[in-house]
Formats: structure tokens, C-alpha cells, sequence
């Protein structure tokens, strides 16, 4: 008895000391217990580390502006009634251990409503489990997995926006062997790839591929991330005078071999960079040099809903920055799936917007989205810079693509 | 043994016991403090056992701590989990008598510089591996370990290297390593193994440091070079045990709890400003505690019971 009396209230007293600390810790021990005035989303973003560029670029800038514009109109529409949205968020440092962390906290702390995903591959993964046990949708819309479809499986609440590196390399091939069945290329092929996760993959899959088409794989290399002197690689390449270079490469380093080939003047009939190219930094740095260049993502860029996107995107970030072509608009799109399927379930129940999200039908400034085993049936792969814009031309069958110029105009002096 | 004696290990079980049972009346959110609070404890705690007794600040903790995640990221899917954590602590006792032999003849900030340098060294190795040998840079980590599990292979770890650091003080292992750091010209000219006493000890040390990364990598389910081989761990290992105090076997865990607290409150709180708060903090620390909080302590203790003599001379 007396046993039980003390292990009781030591329990009870660590209980108290663990409650006072988060009570310090996240300052939510006051809620009200009103009915639903606010719909609580709650998000974890690199906002310092390695992963804070891209958060930067693609990610904040689209959940910003969601929440401003759902606000705007007066709230999300649950029932016959509009519910503004509240935010709460976090740092998550670039790292997995505190994204982990952070989602607990907005789960079991904060109490929110739903949840908004970290940018990145890796911390997408990170999360995934959390959000998985939780009940929440995730809405992956800035991780490139080969296991997609797997994750999918394995968590039916997840949703994998951004495809594969193989569909992206398969998608490339398949551009190519048009273009040299249209007599527009050859069959040599130079390939550098940035020794991470992006590159490793794309060139992984784009080898067999490359070979499976007989093209000449001339030229083959890695380089390690954060390499500063590409001038060897571009200059190795333009040696061997290939119709094709493509680099699957990191922004750094796409705007520095772009720089290379550009200061040694070479010109292939393709030139295709990787992450980056798809960027308004990258416009901004090479302007009309731009014309012709290819890379990873791309938009329907004649598409009103893009047009429309653009602009507003630009009136409401800070300095009038644009969005990316190719995540920033997927982000968005999650974004208008997300409150359509909470607007269709008409209040805040998870397990029914998530069934929404998987079977439902959504328009967005993407295009209509039907999801088959919670992945997109259509994603742009190869895009080009033509006439100052970045317009998607692979798939050639998606709406909207345009005819690639090929072969691309040579450098300009700057 | 002495009724306190008996009291104290009573009291050290009963704590034990509701730690245990923490999973069941904890939610979400404090199990995953109550994991990172034993992360950091284990972590700076196995730091203190060797760098503590011989005074060699070792910024390798993120290398070992990666090999442990990496071991699981490659072996986690095909062989049973007591296998995997036996490997990955054959893998850290390997990796640390060789980087110990060969280097624990440097002393001071060279000995500092070169563990730095071994996390980006293993780092870079690993990812050579990967891009030319698998072809695969990222690897995914499903394997049927929960939380709750991660939380009391922890606990039992934290147990464990309590256990043997308490062990070591008591040993001739543990009253040559203080001769060492008093000075290892005595302590050779006294007859000990100079080396043989450190590699055993940084050995010891780093197998529990690769263990937690073992532990530490189901939570992530993905892992790539770069989240393995984070070097804020290491910083963060170190500023702990000098918060702490590392001369003593309990020191670094009495900076490791609040500064976890500390950082978890600074990131829930001023999410836009942390990184910039604890570097204040990492400053006032190394300003104002140099001997940490268990040295301040002991001097506070020992002004109050003895008359104030001249003061000692310290190193």
C-alpha cells in the first residue's frame, strides 16, 4: 500500500515536472475549448543549415502565400461557415533528428489540424513515419524517391508528388531518341554527375537507358559536392565534342558549369543541366545566355493558371521574388489539393481528407490531378529556357509542352 | 554497505523503474524528449569516460555516431537486430584502436584538429563507397523498431556506460588514465602503458557513442552522409560536458539534460533566432564555466567546509 502510494506519487511528480517544463517549453497550456474558430496548420522548414536555400526558394514562399490568400477569402470552408487559418511553425535546423522532434511537438502539443512537409527528400523520409502513426496527410511535394511507389504503399497517408529519378533520366532518354530520330542529334553523349543522392540516382538510371538506346556514353564522371573548379570536367567534355552534355548537378554547380562552358565556348546541340537551371536565380545570372538550355522540371508555361500563379507569386514574396520551375508550382498544387479535399469533407477529419486525396479529382494550377496509388500519373522531366521563360518539354505527350529548340543557340559574350 | 549507501541504490532503482515505464504514461512528444534527452546523456557521457580522465577534447563523436547509423542503414534490413548492434560495436572498437594508435601520440590542439578531421574523413570515404562501388547515396532504414524501443535501448545503454564509467574509476585502467592527465611523463616513468590505457579507453568510449548512432537510425528511415555525419553533434557533445564538468562520471550528464531542454525550448520558442542563441550560450559557457557546473560545485562545497587556504595552483 504504502509501496503503492509512493510509486504513484513519484510518477505523479515527474509527470508535473516533465508537464511544467513543456508548459515552459511550448506555452500551450492554455487552449480554448471553443468550437472550431481556426484551423491550426503547423509546419517545420529549414530555415538555417544546408537545406535552408531550397526551403527558401521553393517551399516558404508557396505556403506563405497559401495561407495569405485562404485567409484573405476568409478562411478555409468547413460546412457552410469559413475558418481562418492559423500557423504555427518551426526550424528544423536542416537536420532529420530535429524535424522528428519538431513534428511531435506540433502533433502532440500543438494540437494542430494538419501539417505542411519539410522540404527535401530526407526529411520528407524522416517525417514520414510520424505522420504516418499520427494520422496526418503528407503531401510530399519536394522529395525525389525510386522508392515512391513503395513509400506509398508502406504509408497510405503519404503522397509523392515529384516522381522518380528514373522517370526523370527514362524521360530525358526518350526526348533524346526523338531528337536523333528527327535527324536533330547524334549518338554522343558526355554525362557529369554531383556525387549525392541526385546525382547518383539520375545517372544511375540514366546509364542503362542511355546504353539500352544506343547512345555513346563518351564521357562519364562524378564530382564531389561543393566543388569549386569545374573548368577540367567542362573542358574534358567539350574534347570529345559530344551532341549531348548533360550534368546532373546541384545549383552551385549548375551555374558553374554552365559559367565554364559558356567562358570555353562550348556548344553542344543539348546542353542539359540539373537542379537549379529550373531556378529565377538562374535567369537572373545568364539571361539571354539561358535561350536553349535544358534542365530538370519545367511548367506549362502558356497556361493561364500559370501565368496568373506567376504573378501572384511575384506581388506577394519579399522583393518580388518568382517561383521555380518545377517544385514551387507542384507545392503550390499540394496545397489547393489540401483544401479542396478539407473543404469536400467539410470539416477537420483526417482520415477522410486523406481518402479524398487518394481517390479524388482536383484542379489545380498544375492541370486537373487524379493521384493513382497516391502518385500523379503526369510530371514534367525536361524543361528548356526559351524566350526568358522555362517551359516543360518532356513528356512530350503533356499538355502543354513545347517543341524543343535544338540545337541550342551558341554562348553570347555576357 | 552503509544504510546511505543501501538508500541511494534504492532510490537509483526506483527511478530506474518509472523511467522504464515512462513509454506507457508519455505521449508522443515527451517520448521523443525523453529519447534525445538519453541521446545526449549516453553521448556526452561516453564523451567524458575518455576525454574526462585524460583531458583530450575529441571532436569525433559525429564519426563514430555516423559508422553506428551507417552500419544499421546497410545491415538493418538483412540481419537481426542484437546482430546488427553487435557489428556495429565491433565496427567502433575497430575504427577506434586504429584512429587510436595512430593518433593519441598528438596531444592538445593537434589531437582536437584531427578528430575534426575524422568525421569528414569517414564521411567522405563512405560517400567514395557509395557513388562507386553501390551506386546508391541515401539509403532507407525499415526495420520493426518503434520508439518505444529506441527509448529503452537508450535507458539500458545510459545504465550500461554509468556502469562501466563507475567501474573504470575503480580500476587500475581508471587510476592510470588520471596519472595520464595529471601528467603522462610521471604516469610513463611510473611503468604504465601510456597507449594501451588510452586506445582501451577510446575505444570503450566510442563503441557507446556508435552504439546510440545505431540505435538513433530507425528513427530517421533514411539516411545519407549527410545527416549521418552531422558535426553539430560533436560541438554539441562537447559544450555539454563542460557545462557539466567532465572530470567527473555524472558531470557530463548534468549538462547534457538542460542544455537539451534548453535547445528543445529555444527551437520551440524562437524558431527563427535558436542557432543564434545557443551560439551566446556555447560562448558563456566556455567564458564563464570553465570547470563546469560540477567543478563550480565542488569549489562552492569546499569554500564552505575548509578555511581558506592558498589558493591551488590548477592545469
Amino acid at each position: 500500500m504504502l509501496w503503492e502510494e509512493n510509486m504513484v506519487s513519484s510518477v505523479t511528480r515527474l509527470a508535473a515536472g516533465l508537464a511544467a517544463i513543456a508548459g515552459v517549453a511550448s506555452f500551450s497550456a492554455v487552449e480554448p475549448a471553443l468550437a472550431q474558430s481556426s484551423v491550426k496548420i503547423g509546419y517545420a522548414l529549414s530555415r538555417t543549415g544546408p537545406n535552408a536555400g531550397g526551403a527558401a526558394v521553393t517551399t516558404l514562399p508557396n505556403y506563405e502565400m497559401w495561407v495569405k490568400e485562404v485567409n484573405a477569402a476568409g478562411g478555409l470552408k468547413l460546412g457552410d461557415k469559413r475558418v481562418p487559418i492559423e500557423v504555427v511553425q518551426y526550424d528544423d535546423r536542416s537536420s532529420a533528428e530535429e524535424a522528428a522532434k519538431a513534428l511531435d511537438r506540433l502533433i502532440t502539443q500543438d494540437k494542430v489540424d494538419f501539417i505542411l512537409p519539410p522540404w527535401g527528400t530526407g526529411l520528407n523520409l524522416a517525417v514520414g513515419p510520424i505522420l504516418n502513426k499520427a494520422g496526418y496527410p503528407h503531401l510530399a511535394s519536394t522529395a525525389v524517391s525510386d522508392r515512391a511507389p513503395e513509400l506509398a504503399k508502406r504509408w497510405p497517408n503519404s503522397f509523392w508528388l515529384l516522381g522518380t529519378g528514373a522517370g526523370a533520366a527514362n524521360t530525358l532518354v526518350e526526348l533524346l531518341v526523338k531528337l536523333r530520330t528527327e535527324g536533330k542529334i547524334g549518338d554522343t553523349v558526355a554525362m557529369v554527375s554531383v556525387a549525392d543522392g541526385f546525382g547518383i540516382d539520375l545517372s544511375a538510371a540514366a546509364r542503362p537507358a542511355l546504353a539500352k538506346a544506343n547512345f555513346k556514353l563518351a564521357y562519364d564522371k562524378t564530382y564531389p559536392v561543393g566543388t569549386q573548379d569545374l573548368s577540367p570536367l567542362v573542358n574534358e567534355a567539350k574534347a570529345l565534342n559530344p551532341d549531348v552534355f548533360i550534368a546532373f548537378s546541384y545549383p552551385p554547380d549548375t551555374l558553374g558549369l554552365t559559367e565554364q562552358a559558356r567562358i570555353a565556348g562550348f556548344n553542344p546541340k543539348i546542353f542539359y543541366t540539373g537542379v537549379g537551371t529550373a531556378f529565377p536565380l538562374y535567369k537572373g545570372k545568364f539571361g539571354a545566355n539561358t535561350e536553349g538550355v535544358m534542365g530538370i522540371g519545367g511548367w506549362n508555361g502558356d497556361s493561364p493558371a500559370i501565368k496568373d500563379y506567376l504573378a501572384r507569386h511575384k506581388a506577394s514574396s519579399a522583393n518580388g521574388a518568382e517561383p521555380d520551375r518545377w517544385a514551387s508550382s507542384v507545392t503550390y498544387a499540394s496545397l489547393q489539393m489540401l483544401q479542396q479535399a478539407i473543404e469536400r469533407v467539410g470539416k477537420i477529419d483526417r482520415a477522410a481528407v486523406i481518402k479524398d486525396l487518394q481517390t479524388g479529382t482536383f484542379d489545380t494550377i498544375i492541370g486537373k490531378i487524379k493521384l493513382e496509388n497516391n502518385l500523379p500519373t503526369k510530371y514534367w522531366w525536361v524543361g528548356q529556357w526559351q524566350g526568358g521563360e522555362f517551359y516543360g518539354v518532356g513528356p512530350a505527350t503533356n499538355e502543354g509542352a513545347r517543341t524543343p529548340i535544338v540545337p541550342k543557340p551558341a554562348w553570347k559574350a555576357q | 554497505m552503509s544504510p546511505t549507501q543501501i538508500a541511494a541504490l534504492a532510490a537509483g532503482g526506483a527511478g530506474l523503474v518509472v523511467l522504464a515505464l515512462l513509454p506507457f504514461y508519455a505521449d508522443a512528444y515527451y517520448l521523443s524528449l525523453a529519447i534525445s534527452l538519453l541521446q545526449f546523456t549516453v553521448l556526452a557521457t561516453a564523451w567524458g569516460l575518455f576525454s574526462g580522465p585524460t583531458r583530450y577534447v575529441s571532436l569525433a563523436t559525429t564519426a563514430f555516431f555516423g559508422v553506428g547509423a551507417y552500419t544499421v542503414a546497410v545491415l538493418g534490413e538483412v540481419l537481426a537486430w542484437p546482430l546488427v548492434l553487435l557489428i556495429a560495436t565491433a565496427i567502433g572498437a575497430l575504427m577506434a584502436m586504429i584512429v587510436g594508435i595512430s593518433t593519441l601520440r598528438l596531444s592538445g590542439l593537434h589531437f582536437v584538429i584531427f578528430t575534426f578531421g575524422l568525421a569528414e574523413l569517414v564521411r567522405q570515404l563512405v560517400i567514395w563507397y557509395e557513388v562507386n562501388k553501390t551506386r546508391v547515396l541515401g539509403r532507407y532504414v525499415f526495420v520493426d523498431i518503434t520508439q518505444n524501443d529506441i527509448y529503452w535501448q537508450l535507458l539500458a545503454l545510459a545504465v550500461a556506460v554509468f556502469a562501466i564509467g563507475w567501474l573504470i574509476a575503480r580500476s587500475r585502467l581508471g587510476f592510470a588514465l588520471r596519472i595520464i592527465g595529471e601528467d603522462e611523463t610521471v604516469a610513463k616513468h611510473c611503468g604504465i602503458n601510456v597507449t594501451l590505457a588510452k586506445v582501451t579507453l577510446f575505444a570503450i568510449s566510442a563503441v557507446f557513442i556508435t552504439l546510440v548512432g545505431a540505435i538513433m537510425a530507425p528513427r530517421w528511415t533514411y539516411i545519407e552522409p549527410s545527416i549521418a555525419f552531422n558535426p553539430t553533434i560533436s560541438f554539441q557533445v562537447v559544450i555539454m560536458a563542460l557545462l557539466g564538468g567532465a572530470h567527473r562520471l555524472w558531470g557530463p550528464a548534468v549538462g547534457a539534460i538542460p542544455l537539451t531542454l534548453l535547445f528543445e525550448f529555444l527551437s520551440a520558442r524562437f524558431p527563427s533566432t535558436s542557432t543564434l542563441i545557443i551560439g551566446i550560450v556555447f560562448l558563456l559557457i566556455v567564458y564563464a564555466l570553465p570547470q563546469g557546473v560540477t567543478g563550480l560545485w565542488e569549489r562552492v562545497s569546499r569554500r564552505k567546509s575548509e578555511p581558506p587556504v592558498a589558493p591551488q595552483v590548477q592545469t
